[in-house]
């Protein structure tokens, strides 16, 4: 199935729920895999342990909503793909995940950057579907909520001492803002997938998101003594991007890196 | 360059039990040094609350000040129930 | 005054000396405040911080795999795997500490090459079976060499060793485990499991250091209850221990000298190159100045990200005591 396809104006409420999941699970996953690339680079040993849980948490949400993503497509075509299948064996323009999550670790203002933003993303996203009319999104949301409350409060309180500690890291934390800034238009962008399961009462419409969103982030950033920059959104091809499986140059090494081992060895169990 | 300062970790268990020393960490402040600790030492579901204190605030009692501060305790037996005889078939004492 | 050891140097059979070797007779703990020889605290803190460095450079040649791990519950497994290294790290710069010397001293002293680590980490993680190979023959060794620790006579060393092992008894278990699926997959898996075990068994065994005839720290250590069995010892144990494993994994040792002797109960084994053990401790092994390079980079690069944090906290404190004022 092609990201086209996947943004089918037509979708059903259960093609639309596989692909909202699938949506879900790879943001959970490509985030978790960025942090996990941080092993023993962290700025200070605590942060090492604390960068790691972060990415087992993501982790552990990204093979739940995989699984689930799997058996939901299952229903629909008669073909089950594992969470292994669908993380190590698709091509780029079907991963589905938004921009923002594939932002590399440039420095640790960058790392601290896209983690606020996108974990109050998710804090807010959760939140919701916790009452999602789908039991176990529902199930699944209602135990991560906990989790990216903490990543939040966690890249919140980095964001302040990089923001207010000295000239050096409140300018590479304003720098790092501005990077990830223009990728975070996407994650509020609505389409026809994210309608079909607004509409069904499975999912959240992300426009809806944004107040709570804003306002926590610019919270944060008044304490750091941070301006919200000022950039204009991403502009992809005909209006294409991370869920529509239209990636950052960067993502393609990132999943090279991740799938060579599993895609050298054709049907092996590990 | 100095490290950032070290703090004395406690951890409670569970609900029920006294916070126990666990060990130290470094952070800049109290909220870095409480994220700290809950990443560090509850990773196991080791705990329910987290006490974090600057090391350079805790006062000890020395070594050798043992005797003087403990041995006096030594004698006074009628502190411990075992000191009073209970007559055999007396309950609920 | 924090409970951290500052005594300093009592003389020969002072009353100090004496309540000293008392409470090492009876098998007591040492606490950080009490008196200590200084050469029982030099011993120490050389012994933890090389303990606590070979858990932080451990991490690199497992990390090596973590982005590439091949199904996500391993890559799950290792990313928890490395963080309790650098979570054993802490609990021993954190021990260290006691003894009077900052972790910053330390990680400088790491830095400049003036510790060492364990030598086994200078080997490369070349295939994702070492993954598995570390986990059962790395930490197999470690384990072996830990469990008396947790009994060593310095309390806070004894402590931190007591929950290290209690969370790394299990990482062997998950090392044998990748390698048991990996015995019993592809021929290619199988190969790459061998090639392994092939690399690392030599390596595991010098782990235990050089043999007791040679080993110059280990009597003091051993009368002073740091150490309780000596370094041949422990290596006769681990040997004994993974031969039958290696047997169910259906993997072979490298070692054509392995034979059970039934008079001594225990395996007969090989000796390993104790001319690769120096060369590799000397800086020449494979990956000696890659594994420096790597901490000191990362170490360097977070230097901005440490002050930013200690100047904040010392804004905030200014800004409090302003809004007290």
């Amino acid at each position: 199935m092609s990201g086209q396809e996947r943004g089918s104006a037509h979708a059903g409420p259960d093609t639309a729920l596989a692909a909202y999941v699938l949506r879900l699970g790879d943001d959970a996953l490509v985030a978790s895999h960025r942090l996990a690339e941080l092993a023993a680079r962290g700025p200070q040993l605590e942060e090492d342990v604390a960068l790691a849980n972060t990415a087992l948490d993501l982790l552990g949400q990204a093979r739940s909503l995989l699984t689930y993503a799997g058996s939901l497509e299952e229903r629909l075509t008669g073909v089950l793909r594992t969470e292994d299948d669908l993380a190590f064996l698709r091509g780029e323009d079907q991963f589905a995940n938004c921009l923002l999550v594939e932002l590399p670790n440039t420095d640790f203002a960058h790392t601290v950057a896209r983690q606020l933003l996108f974990s109050a993303y998710q804090f807010e996203l959760y939140s919701r579907l916790a009452g999602s009319a789908d039991a176990t999104l529902a199930g699944i949301a209602g135990k991560a909520v906990k989790e990216v409350a903490y990543h939040r409060d966690h890249a919140a309180g980095w964001t302040v001492r990089l923001g207010d500690g000295t000239e050096e890291s409140s300018e590479r934390m304003a720098a790092a803002l501005e990077a990830a800034w223009p990728s975070t238009a996407e994650l509020f962008a609505s389409d026809p997938v994210f309608a079909a399961v607004a509409a069904a009462g499975l999912g959240a419409d992300p426009p809806e998101l944004r107040p709570a969103w804003e306002a926590c982030v610019d919270g944060v950033l008044a304490e750091a003594g941070l301006a919200r920059p000022e950039v204009p959104p991403v502009t992809g091809p005909a209006g294409r991007g991370g869920r529509q499986g239209v990636h950052t140059e960067a993502f393609g090494y990132l999943l090279a890196e991740m799938q060579h081992l599993h895609r050298s060895h054709p049907g092996a169990l590990w | 360059m100095a490290d950032q300062p070290l703090w004395e970790v406690f951890v409670r268990a569970r609900r029920g039990l006294s916070h126990v020393h666990v060990g130290s960490l470094h952070a800049a402040d109290a909220e870095h040094a409480l994220h700290n600790a809950r990443d560090l030492y509850t990773r196991r579901q080791e705990g329910v609350s987290v006490w974090v204190v600057p090391a350079a605030e805790i006062s000890a009692s020395a070594p050798e000040d043992k005797d003087a501060f403990f041995d006096p305790a030594e004698d006074k037996v009628y502190r411990h129930p075992t000191f009073y005889p209970v007559p055999e078939g007396v309950e609920h004492l | 005054m924090t409970d951290r050891g500052t005594a300093t140097a009592a003389p020969e059979n002072a009353p100090e000396q004496r309540r000293f070797e008392e409470r090492i007779a009876a098998d007591e703990r040492i606490e950080p405040r009490d008196w200590m020889p200084d050469d029982y605290r030099r011993t120490l803190i050389r012994q933890i911080a090389q303990h606590a460095h070979s858990e932080i450079i451990g991490m690199q040649p497992e990390g090596n795999w973590i982005t590439r791990a091949p199904s996500l519950r391993r890559k799950a497994v290792l990313i928890a795997k490395v963080q309790d290294e650098a979570g054993h790290g802490l609990y021993l710069y954190s021990a260290a500490e006691t003894l009077g010397v900052a972790r910053e001293e330390l990680l400088d002293l790491l830095h400049q090459g003036r510790q060492r680590y364990s030598s086994i980490f200078n080997y490369p993680t070349v295939s994702w079976a070492d993954v598995g190979a570390i986990g059962w023959l790395v930490d197999g060794a470690a384990i072996t060499n830990q469990v008396p620790l947790c009994r060593c006579s310095y309390g806070p060393y004894a402590r931190a060793m007591v929950r290290i092992c209690k969370e790394e008894s299990f990482h062997q278990r998950q090392g044998f485990d990748l390698l048991y699926t990996l015995a019993r997959g592809t021929e290619a898996q199988r190969r790459m499991a061998q090639d392994s075990v092939d690399r690392w068994y030599w390596p595991s065994l010098m782990m235990f250091g050089p043999p007791d005839s040679e080993s110059t720290h280990s009597e003091k250590s051993m009368a002073w209850n740091i150490k309780r069995f000596s370094n041949d010892e422990l290596r006769q144990r681990f040997v004994d221990m993974i031969v039958p494993q290696a047997e169910a994994l259906g993997l072979t040792l490298p070692d054509p000298d392995l034979a059970w002797n039934a008079e001594r109960g225990h395996y007969d084994f090989g000796t390993p190159d104790w001319d690769e053990f120096m060369q590799v401790l000397k800086g020449n092994g494979p990956c000696n100045k890659q594994r420096i390079e790597h901490r000191r980079d990362a170490h360097r690069e977070g230097a901005w990200v440490r002050e930013a944090a200690r100047a904040h906290a010392a804004k905030s404190r200014a800004r409090s005591r302003t809004a007290a004022a």
